[in-house]
């Protein structure tokens, strides 16, 4: 064969190679944006699906777990299993429902031992200091302590008793004359093995294990707490004299005396009382004025 | 159906043992792994623990699957010291006995596909949807790129090889449909679609295998009588014609191409025992014929 092609274009050995690396750029290139699209779903971790101990945020996790198994084999307590493909977790991955089996927080952690990459991270030695989500008291309308009785299951189960899990007195305004202890979750030493889920003795648990990222709420960075701010100077930032006591809301049928709401219709007697220390000091509600 | 049996040839010349040594030996490995893997989980004797993307045998022995830990070094991790040594002596297991090697002697997938070729071979089912061999490479390339990018481990979001293995050691859940989907796919839609055409895994391993010097070779190629049975019976077939036809152009016995699964196949239904494991250095050719003079 003498004779060249004249444009290299309409080579059909050329042609034929562009066409089928077209195809398979394209066919792949769907498969790989499914898979895509798939793996951004897979980080939506549900909220009741638990990490191990030590446990990347999630979004790092999924690429640095390779789906083993080895923590779900040295964990004592058979509390974690491997993600089915029908889960709703990524497959293949370490979780733990605490409701099931909670994390018996060993000491040793074996499961990070375990671990072949740094999913679930070696640094964390103190089960203590391990982060698996954060306890919420959600349903205050059947937590049986909220009713007033003393169950105190999930404060007696905490391991971190009288840290994570406290129980705050308050008056039980519906006798009248006993106290309320209320289980009160401190985020700072909760660990999130969710013992206190389980132990929770109602048909569904009034007290559950969250994500953080859903637990937690934030304070602005710029915000300051005026009281913490004014034991720091050693006295009131600003100039209280000339602080307004602008209109709020009270319950239904609640009366406090002194209290500015115009529209209660309360407010403007109560203000104008001889002796009423409301009158003498606007800003403060009665009681806290200062004055013994 | 008078159609002749693959192999049928070889039974009759060395005997139905002999002309299935490789497969029953290929078999017995497959399912002495998944055995020792089971051997934990089932009787609490604990061997080996873990699954194929990272084990620790008699807890001394790290082995981790270097496609997994490659896309998750894309994903920005590096393996801990154990996954590390794990993939290391992975890596040189398989550049030494050929990467494919993986595939045919310890993936459980490929009993799965060897059925649904052999169900496919028996009922006669002719017509194959066309599906380049080069589409695996692609996929492979996609899994490296899409690791990278999404930052997770992409391929095992839905790796088909992985979810049935630890299936199988962890439970299986709906694995099952996704590996009956595999047996269906080749048995209907695409001859040797998944491990021949699409698996990014074997993929990989054939890449990693390429200069392995454990190969099959087709030392006495004069000896054909070109029954084709080996072309029938093998999964990659394009892999034998080079070594097996290639004397007259000068090309050497040694079936070099990375895509042999090192299955023996070939070896066992030969009736002339053409083919056999070697080295891929013994790749002379012989000039029983000298060659043309131009």
């Amino acid at each position: 064969m003498e004779t060249k092609n004249p444009s290299p274009k309409s080579n059909p050995a050329r042609r034929q190679f562009l066409f089928d690396s077209a195809k398979m750029a394209c066919g792949v290139g769907l498969l790989g944006l499914g898979l895509g699209l798939y793996a951004k779903q897979a980080k939506a971790l549900p909220a009741l699906a638990l990490r191990p101990p030590g446990a990347l945020p999630e979004a790092d996790f999924l690429g640095a777990c390779i789906r083993c198994g080895l923590c779900v084999r040295d964990c004592p307590y058979n509390t974690l299993e491997l993600a089915k493909p029908e889960a709703p977790v990524a497959t293949g991955t370490p979780y733990f429902t605490a409701r099931q089996v909670p994390c018996e927080m060993c000491e040793d952690i074996p499961c990070i031992k375990a671990c072949p990459t740094q999913a679930l991270d070696h640094g964390l030695t103190d089960i203590n200091l391990a982060k698996m989500g954060v306890a919420v008291l959600i349903d205050h309308e059947t937590c049986l302590n909220f009713l007033g009785l003393r169950c105190d299951v999930c404060y007696r189960d905490c391991p971190v008793i009288d840290k994570a899990i406290t129980l705050e007195r308050v008056p039980n305004e519906r006798t009248g004359r006993h106290a309320m202890f209320l289980p009160t979750v401190h985020s700072e030493f909760c660990t999130g093995c969710g013992k206190c889920e389980k132990s929770c003795v109602l048909e569904e648990a009034a007290i559950r294990i969250l994500p953080a990222k859903l637990a937690k709420g934030a304070l602005g960075s710029h915000y300051r707490v005026g009281w913490e701010e004014q034991k720091k100077a050693g006295g009131s930032l600003i100039d209280e004299s000339k602080m307004l006591d602008l209109p709020d809301r009270l319950p239904e049928g609640a009366v406090l005396p002194g209290h500015y709401d115009p529209a209660s219709g309360h407010t403007a007697t109560a203000r104008g009382l001889p002796g009423s220390e409301a009158g003498a000091i606007p800003s403060l509600p009665p009681g806290l004025g200062g004055k013994p | 159906m008078s159609e002749k049996r693959i192999g049928a040839e070889a039974v009759s010349e060395k005997g139905w043992l002999r002309a299935h040594q490789w497969l029953l030996a290929r078999r017995l490995v497959q399912f002495g792994i998944l055995g020792l893997f089971l051997l934990g989980p089932l009787a609490g004797i604990w061997i080996v623990k873990g699954n194929l993307n990272y084990s620790l045998t008699l807890s001394v022995l790290p082995l981790a699957d270097p496609y997994v830990a490659l896309q998750s070094l894309l994903a920005g991790h590096v393996p801990e010291k154990l996954g590390l040594i794990g993939v290391g002596i992975v890596l040189a297991g398989y550049l030494l006995f050929g990467g494919r090697v993986f595939c045919s002697w310890v993936c459980p997938v490929n009993v799965v596909t060897d059925t649904a070729a052999w169900l496919r071979r028996r009922l006669g089912i002719k017509g194959s949807a066309q599906l380049s061999r080069q589409t695996r490479y692609w996929v492979l390339a996609m899994t490296l790129v899409g690791s990278a990018l999404s930052g997770v481990v992409l391929w095992e979001l839905i790796n088909p090889v992985s979810m049935l293995h630890r299936g199988l050691v962890f439970g299986l859940g709906a694995a099952w449909a996704i590996v009956l989907g595999i047996f269906l796919f080749d048995l209907f839609v695409t001859s040797r679609g998944w491990c021949g055409r699409l698996c990014p895994v074997g993929a990989f391993y054939s890449l990693l295998g390429r200069w392995s010097p454990l190969r099959v070779a087709a030392g006495k190629r004069s000896a054909c009588n070109d029954c084709m049975d080996c072309f029938e019976v093998c999964p990659e077939p394009q892999v034998i014609r080079p070594a097996l036809k290639g004397e007259s152009k000068g090309v050497g016995p040694v079936i070099l191409a990375p895509a042999c699964t090192n299955c023996g196949r070939c070896i066992d239904v030969c009736s002339k025992d053409v083919f056999a494991y070697g080295l891929r250095f013994n790749n002379r050719v012989e000039m029983r014929v000298p060659p043309p003079m131009a």
